[in-house]
Formats: C-alpha cells, sequence, structure tokens
C-alpha cells in the first residue's frame, strides 16, 4: 500500500508527466460543445414527430413530408432563400468596400486617417443590440424610402461586414509590405498599374477569405436581421428557428438548422483551405492562422 | 480615393444612425398616439423622458433588470473563465501532434449558428429530453429546466459564448515563450508556483481581451434568456429593449435604455478597439 502511495505522489509531483487532467477536462469540453449539436442533426432523421424522443430514422422532415418537411414546406424554404441571398448580396457588396478601406487605411496618415481607423473600429466593439436598435431608429425614422425586410437587412448586414474585411485584409497588407509596390514603380508602373498587376493578386487569398468569412458571418446572424425584418416573407433561418423553438416545431426546424450548418461549414472550409494555399511553405497551420485573426 | 465608399458607407449607417438614437431617445412625444417622434436638431433636445427612465435604472424596476444582467454575465464569464483557461492552456501547451485537429474542433461552434446551439439544448432540456432521462438513471426526479430558471440561463450563456472566450486566451498563451517557463523551472519554481508566477502574470492581457470579447455581446444578449426561459423572472437588458422597441412600442424609452447601457459599456469598447488596433498594428 504504502509504495503504490509513493509512486501515487512522485507521480503528481513530476514536473514532466502527461499532463492527464488537463486532457480530460479539454476533451470532455470539446464533447460537450459538439455533441449536442450532433443530436439537434440526428433528431432532424426522426421518423416521429418529436425533437425530444428518438423513433427511428426517416428522411420524412427533409423531403419525406409533402407538407411539412424542408422541402415541401414553402416558409421553411423561403427563409432557406432569404438566408443565402442576403449573404450572397452582402458578400459581394461588403468585401469591395473593405478591400478599399483597407488600402486606403494602409495609405493615409493624418486626421482624417485616424478618424476613419476608429470609425471602421467602432462597428467591431458594438455590441449587435446597439448596432441592431440603431439601424431599426433610422431606418424607421430617417431613411423611410427604404423600407424594413430584405433592403434594410441587406444594407445592415453590409454595414457588420465591412470592419471584419479591413481587419483581415489590412494584416495581409501589413505582411506583405510595401516593397513589391514601389519595385514596380521604379520600374516605370503607374501606380494604378502597381495595384492592379502586383497588389490585387498578392491580396487574393486574402480576399477570398474575407469572401467566406462575411459569408458565414451574415447567415450566421440573428439580432440584425430580427430587427431589420418587417414580416414573414423576409425572414431569415435563424428568425424561422428563434420564433419556432418554443412553439411546437417539428423536427423539419431540426432539418432547417442542419441545411444550414452545411452551408457555412462548406464557406469556412474554402475559406480555410484558401489561407493554407497562400501560406504554403510557411510554418504552422492554416487552422492556427485562423484561430489567431481574433474575431 | 479607394477608402471614400467605405467611409461613406459608415458614416451614412453607422454614425447617422447612432444620431438617430440620440433624437429619439431626447425626443418628443406625439401628443395623440403617444408614439415617439424624433426631434433631429440637438437645439429642440428634451431630456425629460430620458432623466425619467435614468431614474427608472437607478432605483426603479428597470435597476433590478440591469442588476440581473450584471449578475448573469459576471456568473457566466467566471464559469466560462474555468472552463476555458485550462482548454486553451492545454492546447497552446500540451496538445503535440493533435494541435491541429483540436483547434479545428475548439473553432467548430464558430460556424455553428448560436441559434442552432440553443435549439439543440431546448430540445435536450425537454421533460421527455436526454437530459432528464439521464438524471433519472441516478433516481434523480425529472425536472423542467425550461420554465424560468436563472441556472439554465446562465448556463445557456456559458454554452454559447465560451468559444468566443477561448480563442484569445489561446492566441495570447501562445505567444509565451516556452523558454521563459523552463527558466523559471531551472531557477527552482515548481509547475504551480511557475503558472502562478509566469503564465498567469503573461497572459493577463490576452485574459482582459477575452473577457472584453465575451462580455460585450453577452451584455446585449436576449435571445438566449427568451429561449431557454422565456420568463420576465429572467429577463435581462437586452429583453427590455427590445420589449420597447417592438412589443410596446415605446422607441424613445428603447432607445434611451440603448444609451444607458452603452455608456455602462463604453470602457470595454474602447479597450475592445484599442486591442485589435494593436494586434493589427504588431503584425507590421
Amino acid at each position: 500500500m504504502r509504495s503504490v502511495a509513493r509512486r501515487v505522489t512522485a507521480w503528481a509531483g513530476d514536473p514532466w508527466r502527461p499532463p492527464v487532467v488537463l486532457a480530460m477536462v479539454t476533451w470532455v469540453y470539446i464533447l460537450w460543445s459538439i455533441v449536442p449539436v450532433l443530436i439537434a442533426v440526428q433528431f432532424s432523421f426522426n421518423s416521429g414527430r418529436s425533437r425530444s424522443t428518438w423513433q427511428g430514422f426517416s428522411m420524412r422532415w427533409w423531403w419525406g413530408d409533402a407538407q411539412r418537411s424542408l422541402f415541401h414546406d414553402p416558409a421553411l424554404r423561403q427563409a432557406m432563400i432569404n438566408s443565402l441571398t442576403l449573404a450572397g448580396l452582402t458578400m459581394v457588396i461588403a468585401t469591395p468596400l473593405g478591400v478599399g478601406l483597407a488600402l486606403g487605411l494602409a495609405r493615409w496618415r493624418g486626421r482624417t486617417a485616424r478618424a476613419s481607423n476608429l470609425l471602421m473600429l467602432v462597428p467591431l466593439s458594438t455590441p449587435e443590440i446597439v448596432m441592431g436598435a440603431m439601424l431599426f431608429l433610422v431606418f424607421d425614422n430617417l431613411y423611410t424610402s427604404i423600407p424594413l425586410g430584405r433592403p434594410a437587412m441587406l444594407l445592415g448586414h453590409v454595414t457588420f461586414s465591412v470592419s471584419y474585411v479591413v481587419v483581415i485584409v489590412r494584416g495581409r497588407l501589413l505582411s506583405i509590405g510595401r516593397d513589391l509596390e514601389e519595385a514596380a514603380q521604379d520600374l516605370g508602373a503607374t501606380p494604378v498599374q502597381a495595384l492592379r498587376t502586383v497588389l490585387f493578386p498578392l491580396l487574393g487569398p486574402a480576399v477570398f477569405a474575407s469572401l467566406m468569412i462575411v459569408f458565414a458571418t451574415s447567415i450566421d446572424d440573428f439580432v440584425i436581421s430580427a430587427f431589420l425584418s418587417s414580416d414573414l416573407s423576409s425572414e431569415t433561418v435563424p428568425i424561422k428557428i428563434y420564433s419556432n423553438v418554443r412553439g411546437s416545431p417539428t423536427p423539419a426546424l431540426n432539418a432547417l438548422a442542419s441545411a444550414m450548418l452545411l452551408g457555412t461549414t462548406v464557406a469556412i472550409a474554402l475559406a480555410v483551405l484558401s489561407l493554407r494555399f497562400f501560406r504554403r511553405g510557411a510554418r504552422g497551420s492554416a487552422v492556427e492562422d485562423f484561430a489567431r485573426l481574433d474575431i | 480615393m479607394l477608402a471614400a465608399p467605405g467611409v461613406v458607407w459608415l458614416v451614412l449607417l453607422f454614425l447617422v444612425p447612432f444620431y438617430a438614437i440620440l433624437a429619439v431617445a431626447f425626443g418628443d412625444l406625439d401628443p395623440i398616439f403617444g408614439n415617439a417622434v424624433p426631434v433631429w436638431s440637438p437645439f429642440g433636445w428634451d431630456f425629460t423622458l430620458f432623466t425619467e427612465i435614468v431614474e427608472r435604472v437607478f432605483g426603479g424596476e428597470l435597476g433590478q433588470v440591469f442588476i440581473r444582467t450584471f449578475v448573469y454575465v459576471g456568473l457566466a464569464l467566471t464559469i466560462s473563465f474555468l472552463i476555458g483557461y485550462p482548454v486553451a492552456y492545454f492546447v497552446s501547451r500540451h496538445a503535440g501532434r493533435r494541435r491541429g485537429l483540436l483547434l479545428g474542433l475548439l473553432l467548430a461552434p464558430f460556424w455553428i449558428n448560436y441559434l442552432m446551439r440553443m435549439l439543440a439544448w431546448v430540445n435536450l432540456l425537454q421533460e421527455d429530453g436526454y437530459v432528464n432521462d439521464a438524471i433519472a438513471m441516478f433516481g434523480v426526479d425529472r425536472g423542467s429546466w425550461l420554465d424560468g430558471r436563472s441556472f439554465t440561463v446562465i448556463m445557456g450563456l456559458v454554452y454559447g459564448y465560451v468559444p468566443f472566450l477561448i480563442l484569445p486566451l489561446f492566441a495570447a498563451l501562445d505567444r509565451i515563450d516556452q523558454r521563459v517557463l523552463e527558466a523559471s523551472r531551472d531557477l527552482g519554481m515548481g509547475p504551480a508556483r511557475t503558472f502562478w508566477r509566469v503564465t498567469l502574470p503573461m497572459s493577463r492581457q490576452g485574459i482582459l481581451a477575452a473577457g472584453v470579447i465575451t462580455a460585450l455581446p453577452m451584455t446585449g444578449d436576449y435571445y438566449t434568456a427568451d429561449l431557454l426561459s422565456g420568463s420576465p423572472r429572467t429577463s435581462m437588458v437586452g429583453n427590455q429593449i427590445e420589449f420597447y422597441l417592438f412589443e410596446g412600442s415605446q422607441k424613445n424609452a428603447g432607445a434611451s435604455l440603448v444609451l444607458v447601457l452603452s455608456v455602462f459599456l463604453m470602457v470595454a469598447m474602447a479597450y475592445y478597439m484599442w486591442s485589435t488596433d494593436r494586434t493589427t498594428r504588431e503584425l507590421r
């Protein structure tokens, strides 16, 4: 007995032993963070109506049921179409705006530049509910020619996305440096030519990553959408989930959420792959870069 | 200028909307319908309605909602740190060749929709859900978790926001030079003292950044409380704002509350902006 106790204390006191407790905490956390979602996905394949008792596998709530399944219920289909359109449009509007702003801020000096930099940073730190209330009140009272619903939602989504793009693109700009662009200009290129032929190709992957991240954050957003939506016709998937969860929804709601999960997963996977492609040969991994984006 | 469209966009859709909050909060009420009428000129601003709301926050029933919100956020943040710090520490120091996999798994909750993650728990916490099945196996009575319990809302906030806390912590812990820790060992400090005297102080900035990044959205959250409880007993500031703006249609009260909340969060927001700016500059 004594020798067992001694061995235990020696093991606990050894600074070079593998950290078993920490490893356990980490894996338990990871299971806790992911398994509930997997169970929610599982229940989208439930053959009964319940979302809490398993009654066997079926595709009923995906497309089997002729009225209430994801692919047949017009309200659910509309929510999916709304989410995808909104995210797609936000992506193509916010990214050029953000890239331009990032390029400008990297070059600009002086007071206006500092003010613009601040203006770009504030939306990042503003809680969504404050931003949502602001935008709701301005569309309600001042920009009354823009109706609440899809148009206002699009403008709102672009507003919170621009800053993400700036942060991502500016990070890349700073690591590229000015040397290559200056070399191009020394060799006779105009500033515009240098931008187009040298800088844009180098920024490509960062721009692509921005597109994907904007898509994912837009499709994920709930608060801004909810504050700016008008009626059922402009509801996005998160709004649909929110308004149905506490009613008596069917597993079709789980199917809807699972379908969206698939969409964002594809977008993020593409973003990670593009970052990996960009940093061929560099140390570390693309996932780590992604984790450090800090957004 | 390349930056011009972006700047104009942010002025029109960020600065002007912020001004709209002031115009509504300090505006008038329509004498017949009682709805808020914004006053755009600062010379016409009337502060009586705003002062009334502020008085109800300091000493009135709105004060309770604010206190409840800060208690929830404080508890949820504490629990989140107790879970998040060990995880971030392990992945940054000891993950070895599984590091990429672990990081990928830590990032996973980011692209799972927040509402889907709450939907998952609403399913699990039903009367006939898996959680009750699990505790029934140990002979404990089935509980109803979703009828307005602070415990459920706080755990919901923890579940929702821990991922946002872990990443900045990971980034900060990962920046600490391994050799500093080895030096501490060589100079005779045990693992516990190395942690208290070296690792923890060196990760202080990361802890602050993580706390701010998590606390800001958590304080403005209203959907977690709504989905997991829906009862006025657990209502947070966000719920109150949402109520005033939409269901109660007392938009001036809503706008005033948004202002009060922003003032409370100002310091945290300023710190967040400063640290984001510094991180981008460090890449230079």
